[in-house]
């Protein structure tokens, strides 16, 4: 019972951060039906900036706070991955719209490897751990066994961190008019742009939203492990997109509980099978999903009323 | 429509520049040639309809307006301003509308959205206003404000696309086929509507109809346009009695 709810608790704040990632797979395929390889490197690289910046901001510039520190670092890695993310989208992908199928999505390899390999040049190959910045723990209850469940403070900022951010997202998406011409272009490009709806720069704005949230979950990566190295990208960017399929590409409130699914899979198989296994399990469960239902879980069939 | 009103439309139109105009233009689908050299002028107040037969282009040619596809050769003026390069969107931003064909309402949008999404251009200016007019000359779409769009039926997309064109306040409507699909007494209601919008409201109207007698029954004017090219033109009126039009569109019609 106690393993139980502690594997829980873990399981939630890692699926929260996958989920975090799969938002940003599953709006760009909702909008160019392209799977952005590149967006685990993205994440990867938010880590890093936030890395940089907590650095910065602790050792040089002195600042002791550091719930104070890590929100300046989370709004400096959002905004300058949202830069990231729109320069990709120009560089890469919008030169080839309208162009076969396949070109983009070799355009994102090719950035995915970009990513990689300039972190691994700029920032050396090995781990770059951080400073342990936040240790204390809530016990919330003691088993008999003397196994202890408790919550760690970096868990609870995780938690509410992605919950408010999800809620501003979800908030941008369902009532501004910017996220009314998100999920018009999405729905029927050609129909938006005879609204007068600029095409290019909703896609851009996908694009920036995509990537800010990346870095939300690069930053409470880096918070949650304390550590991150330039290969960091491709294992939670390819459960990310697992997430995103699981929960229906395309669909947002699909990626966000895809992603708390295989969070959960991944810390439970850990902690009652074999921790060598979580990603088969993980990959298992979404390969028996798709079998029973093709458009995921919260996914929409393809049919569509005309 | 009286003939001595369109005549005296006709009359008005000469020597004006007219507010849509499309010259020599050609398009293509690849290497299919589906416009080849349209010319066409809409004029200020006026309802031009442009009638021919399945495939004939005449969805192509409201496109081509639109820029999506693009006009290959040949130019568009709007108001005096060259459209004929430039990106869609700022098209719409020039005050024109299009209720395109398939209507292509947004599927997962509610109906209010989709509304919403019309007016969208105009910067919801005179949002309410508007809402409320679409819902009285459509009361259907006010029951359904909270559906979504692609649970309507056709006939209420129909209208839906219809109103969601009219929320900007265009000074320009391009109408495709709002009959299409629609039982003939809400056909007769929606030709009421786009006349009475264009004589209280002073919009000018260019209107694709596959269904010539109530179109140019309408109409100031109209197209006839065969295979890619416009073949013949005239008042409503004219062409209405021309036995050529009566025998191609008409016979075995709608009346």
């Amino acid at each position: 019972m106690e393993i139980f709810v502690q594997q829980l608790i873990n399981g939630l704040t890692l699926g929260s951060i996958y989920g975090l990632i799969a938002i940003g797979y599953t709006m760009v395929f909702g909008i160019i039906g392209m799977v952005n390889f590149a967006h685990g490197d993205v994440f990867m690289l938010s880590a890093f900036i936030a890395l940089i910046f907590f650095l910065i901001l602790t050792t040089w510039l002195g600042i002791s706070s550091v719930a104070l520190a890590l929100f300046i670092v989370l709004i400096i890695a959002m905004v300058l991955t949202s830069l990231w993310g729109w320069a990709i989208e120009r560089v890469a992908y919008r030169p080839l719209r309208g162009s076969f199928r396949l070109a983009p999505l070799i355009s994102a390899i090719g950035v995915s490897i970009f990513l990689s390999n300039f972190v691994q040049v700029a920032q050396g190959a090995r781990n770059k751990p951080t400073p342990p910045m936040i240790r204390d723990v809530i016990v919330l209850f003691q088993g008999e066994s003397g196994y202890n469940v408790a919550i760690s403070y970096k868990q609870i900022i995780i938690m509410i961190v992605t919950a408010v951010l999800l809620s501003i997202f979800w908030y941008i998406v369902q009532k501004t008019s910017l996220g009314r011409a998100q999920r018009a272009c999405e729905q029927d490009r050609k129909m938006a742009a005879l609204l007068g709806i600029n095409v290019d720069r909703t896609i851009s704005l996908t694009f920036v939203i995509g990537a800010a949230l990346a870095a939300v979950a690069g930053t409470m990566y880096l918070l949650y492990y304390g550590v991150v190295s330039f290969a960091d990208g491709f294992v939670p960017g390819v459960k990310a997109f697992t997430a995103a399929v699981l929960g229906g590409i395309g669909s947002l409130p699909g990626a966000v509980l895809g992603g708390l699914i295989i969070g959960l899979i991944e810390t439970f198989w850990s902690a009652y099978f074999s921790i060598e296994y979580k990603d088969v399990a993980a990959f298992s469960i979404l390969a028996i999903v798709l079998i029973f239902m093709p458009s995921g879980i919260l996914g929409r069939p393809e049919v569509e009323k005309v | 429509m009286t003939a001595g009103a369109s005549i005296q439309q006709t009359a008005l139109n000469a020597g004006r520049e007219p507010l849509l105009s499309v010259r020599g233009v050609k398009t293509y689908y690849g290497n299919i040639i589906a416009l080849k050299g349209v010319d066409m002028d809409v004029h200020e107040g006026e309802i031009v309809t442009l009638i021919g037969a399945n495939g004939a282009g005449k969805s192509t040619l409201m496109m081509t307006i639109f820029g999506n596809p693009r006009a290959r050769e040949g130019t568009i003026t709007y108001a005096g301003r060259d459209i004929t390069k430039m990106p869609t969107h700022e098209i719409a931003q020039l005050s024109i509308a299009q209720s395109p064909e398939g209507r292509r309402i947004f599927p997962r949008m509610t109906v209010f959205e989709n509304l919403q999404m019309g007016a969208s251009i105009n910067g919801f200016a005179h949002f309410d206003q508007d809402l409320e007019r679409v819902c009285t000359l459509f009361p259907r779409l006010k029951e359904r404000l909270q559906q979504r769009g692609g649970t309507l039926s056709g006939g209420e997309q129909q209208m839906l696309a219809i109103a969601r064109a009219l929320m900007s306040r265009p000074k320009l409507l391009l109408l495709d086929e709002p009959s299409l699909g629609l039982a003939p007494l809400i056909v007769k209601q929606i030709f009421s509507i786009i006349k009475e919008l264009n004589e209280k409201d002073g919009m000018t109207v260019f209107l694709v109809e596959q269904n010539a007698y109530h179109a140019l029954k309408l109409a100031h004017r109209g197209y006839v346009m065969v295979t890619g090219n416009i073949t013949m033109s005239g008042t409503g009126k004219e062409l209405l009695e021309d036995p050529q039009v009566r025998a191609a569109y008409l016979e075995g019609g709608h009346h």
